[in-house]
């Protein structure tokens, strides 16, 4: 018997536009329950790292594989149903809908009942949305509509989305941008704390190194489109490589990008 | 082949006022996002005013300055209607600007009737371009030959304002971003006024050098407000140079096409936009939508299923409406059954542009088709009335299924042009294709079954499937599917990222609003007794943008108020005075300026500002069906 | 809220007209409908027509004693529109008989729905064939003459020219099909020595004149048929005026001599065309005479054939009831059927075989008088000269 294959497994991703190698060779692993970080100054590299996992970007050379199953060239819709879910570094949420009902879509389509024209939508997965909110510490919030929720709350929310279709996998762009502080820290203790029970990989990418350092697993370091480092938060905090990037920018992390909010 | 230079030339002649009105509204849209229907009547009105000054002042100088000054005249208008009107509504639902445009169309083609009288009226030739030029053996007019310059010269300084002007880089930088713009402090308000500005007079302008060329008269802004969207669209929403491009391309199209295709000319230009936004969805030199503003300006109340009360209140509204026959005569019941017919046009409209964010264009396509497959089955095939109004709508089906497996690749004003191009196409069919769709004399003789005949009958009958229909939607707007539409709607980008195959929901939601609209035209042909090419008209798919604006875009039951004010009221004002455009068209501006959520909009706010507490729901739907009927 | 109380207004209003109204006993209500807002330059005359013909009617005692009363509805161009004002009509108004239209679509619509629903119509103006005869139906009359009438009309000009080479220009659309047709039809069996060599199919209201003009050129007819009016013929012209496309060319052309089609042009009026028309300058009859001094006497104007028509209409309505001495359908099929009656234009007869009036046109040369377009060597063409023999069109028209 083999080895079962870890959980998300990325081998010599490239992309180059236009003759820029916007990422190179990147690999790296994940397993299940684990965190893991891809940190990287602006323009390493990250965005496009992480839209070919996603499915918004196909890689020139290069595979994803999660548990052993290619998602290479595979739309999102579809990475999704492999059992990935994903939070956006701007939120991304259903604007004229309820805060339940944000979930219970992600239910229907977890749920295959997306062409069920006659159905009642509101008793749909109403219980499971419910818990989901819950989780996500939103439960009182579930017929609030969602155009009116603060920005922390969004986040949440996303989560709670993401969460919908029991993913294997999370991938979070940004989680924290455009949070206080105080935020920042409750959404990440939360994300730790259900990857941990329900035993979910989670990749995130992140401007705070506050957060990165405290709430990351291990943590992977994108420069120029290339992996330079990669190892628990001391290992990398301790690495030269990374200080001199980062001491270029001096350690601080960037205002998340406000503007064109969907909030 | 001088010949064919000549005709290249000629076709160019033709290009240059299309691409000046072109590029007016193609700079208005780029800017502020509003969709300009009365760009055509700016034109109108400034060949009117042209004509007067011209045939006013003689010589050179009053024919030219005749032209520049109704062009700026009509500039001045432009700004009042700006200032007073459309600041207004910009915040207001998408398109709704597109509402209030085509009610101050109205009123300019009732105006200008009232003004200039009734009769075509001919201008006098352009002062040192009456005669033609010889061009070996062909004769090529001397006023062609200016406006031939006169496009690339426009181009030029249209190009130097905006790469050489402050005002200019505003003006670019904000088609490609609105709220940058803002965000840097501009002023906003001006911007768009002289921006507004600008695009009329280009308009007008276009308008008034027509004089030499063409008869002014009351009609004029229909003739090229279809073919200017159908020019900013090939070109490219926002893109100057895509207007000239496409201007020249759709000139030449017709100037060759006519040589071999005489008999299709219309439908020309309509199969090539098709093409081009099916090959470049955002025409030859737009660029791709920065992802627009998908949610309304205004918080949306999240919409809720009725509560049982408010059940029972539709259900007594709909037993009032029944009662009708045992009071009204003949005339109201026809009426009531036209209106509950425009019911059953607007909600399947209302479907896919409020819960679906899809404003199609040309959704009388598929009432059209349905009256049609009707008109078919009851003519050639000789079957029976319920069969017919059975199996008619499916050809609105299929017509949606085709057209809107296409159409829903593309988003926002791409998707209407789309929408409206293959309305064009299926119109164009219908009007030409005279052996078999007897052309716009029609299909005649529809008339219902002896059970239906009865005015009280075929009444109840319409009633009846406009409540079914009605309520069936409602039902599909809070399934799992509606959540879904509504879903895609929202965010594209959150819906893909659940899983959810937008194109395939969207195309989904098409078929079903077009299929509803084949069953409301099924209906219509019997209530009519005939079909007609107007069935599926362009003027009837405004109509039903209209209901739906009127009613409330972002509400689940302004379709069915839309259509019933709407009709009723525009039914009223034929009936009543010949004046109707303009008092319709003023009445529409009112409302675009008193109430921008549209009537039940409007009225879910009063309500909700009234029961603070208790949630919004639509318990409107009762009250306007019974004042209506 | 104002708004929306208007529109309570409205359904209230609607309400009212629905119930409320029924005829005055003592007076004879005639329905009325025309494409008023869309084609105001041919109804505004037509209007004027029709009611000086009301006031003379009702000045001479009214019919039979009764006064005559015209309800008027504006269809804005839509059969569909039409429709809802025919049933308003008939419904609510209660009137005797339907009359007007203009477009033919929708003289088609309101003649199929008199059809259905058993009402006498008078169609004033619309041209199709198919009013009388493909779609005939023994509730419709028809006063103009229709479009086969004014082809053999031309016909019997255009073939007298020496050209054998034609070209035709005609709007894409029923009207300008079936006229190139019928002219072609007629034209062959005269002259089967003519050929055919371009025909110019431009979207009715959207001509491209320049290209068209250009290729019609391009085939070097020696004559030119064109059936094209309003705004469109006002583009042609100029186009072929400048382009030099009618020199040295024979022309012949639908309707351009109505001073609606021909008045706009002034200047730029072209020399020598054959067409249909209506010299109200230059008609000296008596009739003629009563009419334009009345007709100028009240509107200080001059008539256009709107003017006519309408008049006419209107006078045919009131004898058919007159004769008929009642409101029934039936008995005014009976009376209109074979009826003659005077018109401006001499003698008119409601033929029994079809219902299409022998209401003729002038055939005459446009020319140019003092920067105006005006018809010259004109001469009456009666109706009744120019409709096929009896056994045809009992061949075209269906079986009541």
């Amino acid at each position: 018997m083999s080895v079962a294959p870890p959980l998300l497994a990325v081998e010599g991703l490239t992309k180059s536009y236009g003759g820029i190698h916007a990422v190179r060779g990147v690999s790296f692993s994940l397993r299940a329950g684990e965190i893991l970080a891809l940190i990287g100054p602006n323009g390493a590299g990250k965005s496009t790292c992480f839209d070919m996992l996603n499915g918004q970007n196909k890689p020139d050379t290069g595979h994803v594989r999660l548990l052993g199953e290619e998602t290479t060239g595979k739309k999102p819709r579809e990475i999704w149903r492999m059992g990935v879910g994903r939070t956006f570094q701007i939120t991304a949420t259903f604007a004229t809908m309820t805060v339940r009902e944000n979930v219970q879509v992600a239910l229907i389509s977890h749920g295959k009942q997306l062409f069920n024209l006659w159905g009642s939508a509101p008793n749909v997965d109403r219980g499971e949305a419910g818990r989901l909110l819950e989780l996500v510490g939103m439960g009182g919030y579930a017929d609030r509509p969602c155009g009116e929720l603060a920005y922390g709350d969004l986040k949440r929310l996303e989560l709670a989305i993401a969460l919908a279709n029991d993913p294997k996998l999370l991938l979070m762009d940004e989680p924290t941008a455009g949070m206080a502080p105080r935020e920042r820290v409750e959404l990440m203790r939360l994300t730790a704390q259900i990857a941990r029970e329900k035993s979910i990989g989670v990749l995130f990418t992140e401007h705070d190194m506050d957060v990165v350092f405290e709430h990351a697993d291990r943590i992977i370091v994108l420069n120029r489109g290339t992996l330079i480092a990669e190892g628990s938060p001391a290992e990398v905090r301790g690495n030269p490589q990374v200080q001199a990037i980062y001491l270029g920018e001096g350690l601080l992390y960037e205002a998340g990008h406000r503007e064109g909010a969907s909030a | 082949m001088a010949f064919y230079v000549v005709q290249f030339l000629t076709g160019l002649a033709s290009a240059a006022s299309l691409f000046l009105v072109a590029s007016g509204l193609s700079i208005i849209f780029g800017v502020t996002r509003i969709v300009n229907f009365a760009h055509g009547a700016f034109y109108m009105i400034g060949a009117y005013i042209a004509f007067t000054l011209t045939e006013r002042f003689s010589g050179a100088f009053g024919f030219w300055g005749g032209v520049v000054v109704a062009a700026l005249a009509v500039a001045l208008i432009g700004v009042l209607v700006e200032m007073v009107l459309l600041r207004r509504i910009y915040h207001a639902p998408e398109l709704f600007q597109l509402l209030g445009t085509f009610g101050l169309t109205l009123m300019v083609e009732d105006l200008v009737v009232l003004i200039w009288g009734p009769d075509d009226l001919v201008g006098r030739r352009a002062p040192g371009f009456k005669g033609a030029v010889d061009f070996f053996g062909q004769n090529i007019p001397s006023y062609d030959l200016f406006l031939i310059a006169l496009g690339p010269v426009v181009l030029g300084v249209l190009w130097l304002l905006f790469q050489r002007t402050r005002w200019g880089v505003l003006v670019r930088a904000a088609t490609q971003d609105r709220d940058m713009v803002a965000a840097l402090g501009v002023n906003q308000k001006w911007l768009f006024t002289s921006v507004f500005a600008v695009g009329v007079f280009l308009a007008a302008l276009g308008g008034a050098l027509q004089i030499p060329r063409d008869a002014v008269h009351h009609a004029m802004d229909l003739r090229i407000i279809v073919e200017v969207f159908v020019v900013v669209v090939i070109g490219g929403l926002g893109s100057i140079v895509g207007a000239f491009v496409a201007a020249v391309l759709v000139s030449e199209l017709n100037a060759f096409g006519i040589l071999i295709f005489p008999k299709i000319s219309i439908i020309l230009v309509f199969l090539v936009m098709a093409v081009v936004l099916i090959v470049r969805p955002w025409g030859l030199f737009g660029k791709p939508e920065a992802a627009a503003r998908k949610t309304p300006g205004l918080t949306v109340n999240p919409w809720r299923p009725l509560t049982s009360n408010e059940r029972l209140a539709a259900l007594a509204a709909l037993v009032i409406a029944a009662t009708l026959p045992l009071f009204a005569g003949n005339y109201a019941l026809t009426v009531g059954s036209e209106i509950a017919i425009f019911v059953i046009f607007a909600v399947s409209l209302h479907f896919l542009m409020s819960v679906g964010g899809l404003a199609s264009f040309g959704h009388a396509a598929y009432f059209g088709l349905g009256a049609y497959g009707v008109a078919f089955l009851a003519k050639m095939a000789g079957l029976p009335m319920i069969v017919c109004l059975l199996l008619g709508p499916l050809l609105g089906c299929m017509g949606a299924a085709v057209f809107g497996f296409f159409a829903v690749q593309l988003s926002g004003v791409y998707f209407a042009m789309l929408t409206l191009a293959f309305a064009q196409i299926v119109w164009s069919i219908a009007f030409q294709w005279v052996s078999v769709t007897g052309g716009d004399n029609g299909i005649l003789g529809v008339w219902p079954a002896s059970w239906a005949a009865s005015p009280s009958h075929f009444y109840w009958l319409a009633l009846g499937v406009a409540a079914l229909v009605t309520v069936t939607l409602r039902i599909m707007v809070f399934s799992p599917f509606g959540y879904a539409l509504r879903a895609t709607r929202d965010s594209l980008l959150r819906s893909e990222a659940v899983g959810i195959n937008a194109k395939r929901i969207q195309w989904t939601a098409f078929v079903i609003a077009g299929t509803t609209a084949g069953i409301g035209g099924a209906l219509f042909a019997y209530l009519k007794g005939s079909v007609f090419p107007d069935n599926l008209g362009i003027s009837l798919s405004v109509d039903a943008l209209v209901m739906v604006l009127l009613g409330g875009v972002e509400t689940v039951s302004g379709g069915v108020i839309g259509a019933i004010v709407y009709k009723a009221l525009n039914i009223w004002l034929v009936s009543q005075t010949d004046l109707s455009k303009l008092v319709l068209g003023g009445f529409i501006v009112l409302i675009v300026v008193v109430f921008p959520k549209g009537i039940v909009g409007m009225l879910e706010m009063l309500a909700q500002r009234r029961r603070k507490s208790s949630p919004p729901g639509s318990s409107l739907l009762a009250k306007p069906i019974e004042s209506a009927e | 809220m104002r708004a929306r109380n208007c529109f309570v207004g409205a359904a209230f209003a609607l309400l009212a007209a629905s119930v409320g109204h029924s005829a005055l006993a003592e007076d004879i209500k005639i329905g009325e409908i025309n494409s008023y807002s869309l084609l105001p330059s041919f109804t505004e005359p037509y209007r004027k027509g029709w009611q000086l013909a009301v006031e003379e009617i009702n000045a001479a005692g009214g019919i039979n004693g009764k006064k005559l009363v015209v309800v008027s509805k504006d269809d804005g161009g839509k059969p569909a529109d039409a429709q809802t004002a025919a049933n308003e009509l008939v419904s609510s108004e209660g009137v005797a008989m339907l009359t007007g239209t203009f477009l033919s679509n929708i003289g088609l619509a309101v003649s199929d729905f008199a059809n259905q629903k058993k009402v006498f119509f008078l169609a004033a103006e619309p041209l199709t064939d198919a009013v009388t005869w493909a779609k005939g139906n023994k509730y419709t009359f028809r006063l103009r003459p229709s479009n086969y009438m004014q082809a053999a009309m031309l016909v019997e000009a255009a073939s007298k020219l020496p050209a054998k080479r034609w070209a035709t220009i005609a709007p894409n659309y029923e009207y300008g099909q079936s006229a190139v047709a019928v002219f072609k039809k007629l034209m062959s069996e005269k002259r089967p020595d003519i050929q055919w060599v371009d025909e110019q199919w431009p979207p009715q209201g959207k001509i491209d004149a320049g290209p068209v003009v250009q290729a019609v050129a391009q085939a070097n007819p020696e004559a030119i048929l064109n059936v094209t009016f309003g705004p469109d013929l006002v583009k042609l012209v100029r186009e072929g005026n400048t382009r030099g496309l009618f020199k040295g060319r024979e022309v012949v052309s639908f309707l351009t001599g109505e001073p609606e089609y021909l008045d706009p042009l002034k200047e730029e009026t072209p020399e020598g065309w054959i067409v249909t028309g209506y010299p109200w300058y230059s008609i000296k009859t008596p009739e003629h005479d009563a009419f334009l001094k009345a007709y100028q006497t009240k509107y200080n104007d001059y008539p256009r054939l709107g003017s006519i028509v309408g008049y006419q209409t209107i006078k045919a309505a009131a004898a058919i009831l007159a004769k008929a001495g009642s409101t029934d359908t039936d008995k005014m099929i009976a009376a209109a059927e074979g009826l003659s009656m005077p018109s401006p234009f001499g003698e008119i007869t409601f033929r029994k075989i079809d219902h299409q009036s022998t209401l003729g046109a002038f055939v005459g040369k446009t020319a140019q008088k003092d920067g105006k377009g005006v018809m010259v060597d004109f001469s009456y063409k009666k109706g009744a000269d120019y409709l096929p023999s009896d056994a045809e069109v009992e061949k075209l028209r269906p079986k009541d």
